[in-house]
């Protein structure tokens, strides 16, 4: 990993960038959208300054315990495989990131967003929002009861289709630490031909993937899921006070 | 202790409107605020078509230059009614709009102060990692031209993308994905 440096007169944490061999790229041929969005100038360094190694720390008013389950959210229960998805955010040395804002956002079992600009003939779940929202607690973890979310049709190429995934979007402590990304499922068959998934370097696919996990299943209700949060961390090598002044 | 990979990102896709757009969203400030502001731009692609479905994430200091956080040096400062960060969904025809206050300046860290800014995020389907933007504003030119990061920059034109012109509630400035006018975008 490396590290973005100024020489500075007040003693801020700097962030770790991950490198480019374990970093999804902003764009990818495969994934068509990227054509015209994806910015096409190489990006100019942003050493960290009070406004990057700062941050929202959202939470409290802005989350109830309720939004942690997306099977409670209507009259009914919804359709699909019950499970539960957690895990725990960390920072890049190890350490737990307590009390930090998780959103999720998924599609029904059949693989239907309750969006208007989704309309694939799959139903729609009057018991199925797909939305949740927690905090992790003290020691970094988190945890979502919901239903498996189902594969969908897009138009990127000739038959496409969206392996089973859970979006997730972070926000650390600190501007730079801010993550949106997608969880997947273990061996889903539809890896090889999705450009989303493999946009990410082949190193760091499987971080993207979550675990089954048999202990955390609740007999007779539902299955689980592990997955771990990894968000950039404080470089920890000591200060060096001559010499670096430039970006490293 | 060993370093761990950092998960990787993904695309926030077509539907972050089921799981990101907050009612409260754009108010960093609410609307009544005293010296409350509104920023507004519109994001366009290299067709120079409008994306409609990016959501714009700002992050700024308060007024006095500070920020409601651990991590500065010269202690938290809360500044009430001010949240600092805020989201818009461009749902409106590709237009952002965010109501906040203007930020005051900050140290550099090099010994200078940097110019009132707004650090920016923006998410889209087709843009497989946020992109990181500043917007700065146009009638701060001493401020400017003393500023570390817009000094950095390799000519005005680069900086022209950065700096919001004032309109009759705010500032506005357009986001650039691509083209002839690409934004400067940010590694952090
Ligand atoms: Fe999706």
């Amino acid at each position: 990993m490396t590290g973005t440096t100024i020489r500075s007169e007040l003693h801020l944490p700097r962030y770790l960038r991950e490198d480019d061999a374990h970093r999804t790229p902003v764009a990818f041929e495969g994934y068509r959208s990227t054509g015209l969005r994806a910015p096409l100038r190489a990006p100019v360094d942003l050493p960290h300054r009070l406004t990057e190694v700062t941050g929202p720390l959202l939470g409290e008013g802005r989350v109830t315990a309720a939004d942690a389950d997306l099977t409670r959210q209507h009259d009914g229960e919804p359709q699909g495989q019950r499970i539960i998805v957690h895990g725990r955010v960390l920072d890049s040395g190890g350490k737990p990131v307590p009390h930090t804002l998780v959103e999720v956002w998924q599609a029904n079992a059949g693989g239907r967003y309750r969006h208007v600009v989704d309309n694939w003939p799959s139903p729609l779940d009057p018991n199925f929002t797909g939305l949740g929202r927690t905090l992790t607690d003290g020691e970094g973890r988190y945890e979502f009861t919901t239903i498996r979310p189902g594969a969908y049709p897009w138009g990127n190429h000739d038959n496409a289709w969206r392996p089973a995934h859970i979006h997730f979007s972070l926000f650390g402590t600190a501007f730079t630490q801010r993550l949106v990304t997608q969880m997947y499922f273990p061996d889903d068959p539809l890896f090889f031909q999705d450009p989303i998934f493999n946009a990410i370097p082949e190193a760091a696919r499987p971080l993207a993937i979550s675990r089954f996990d048999y202990e955390r299943t609740v007999p007779n209700w539902a299955l689980a899921f592990e997955w771990d949060i990894v968000l950039r961390g404080k470089d920890q090598t000591p200060f060096e006070t001559e010499d670096d002044g430039d970006i490293a | 202790m060993a370093q761990l990979r950092t998960t990787p990102s993904a695309t926030i896709g077509p539907f972050l409107a089921i799981g990101l757009t907050w009612d409260d969203g754009p108010y960093v400030v609410a609307p009544d605020a005293p010296d409350a502001i509104w920023l507004r731009g519109t994001v366009f692609d290299g067709n120079g078509d409008v994306v409609p479905d990016a959501m714009v994430e700002t992050w700024q200091a308060d007024p006095d230059g500070g920020f409601d956080h651990p991590d500065d040096p010269r202690g938290a400062a809360a500044f009430p009614g001010f949240r600092g960060f805020g989201r818009a969904y461009t749902v409106d025809g590709g237009q952002y709009a965010i109501c906040t206050l203007k930020p005051g300046r900050v140290p550099d860290g090099e010994g200078g102060l940097q110019a009132p800014h707004v650090d920016v995020s923006v998410f889209a389907r087709g843009i497989l990692d946020r992109v990181v933007t500043r917007i700065y504003f146009a009638d701060e030119a001493e401020a400017n031209a003393e500023d570390v990061v817009l000094r950095s920059l390799p000519d005005d034109a680069a900086r022209r993308t950065l700096i919001a012109r004032p309109t009759d509630d705010g500032y506005r400035l357009d986001i650039h994905l691509q083209g002839d006018r690409e934004t400067v975008f940010f590694a952090v």
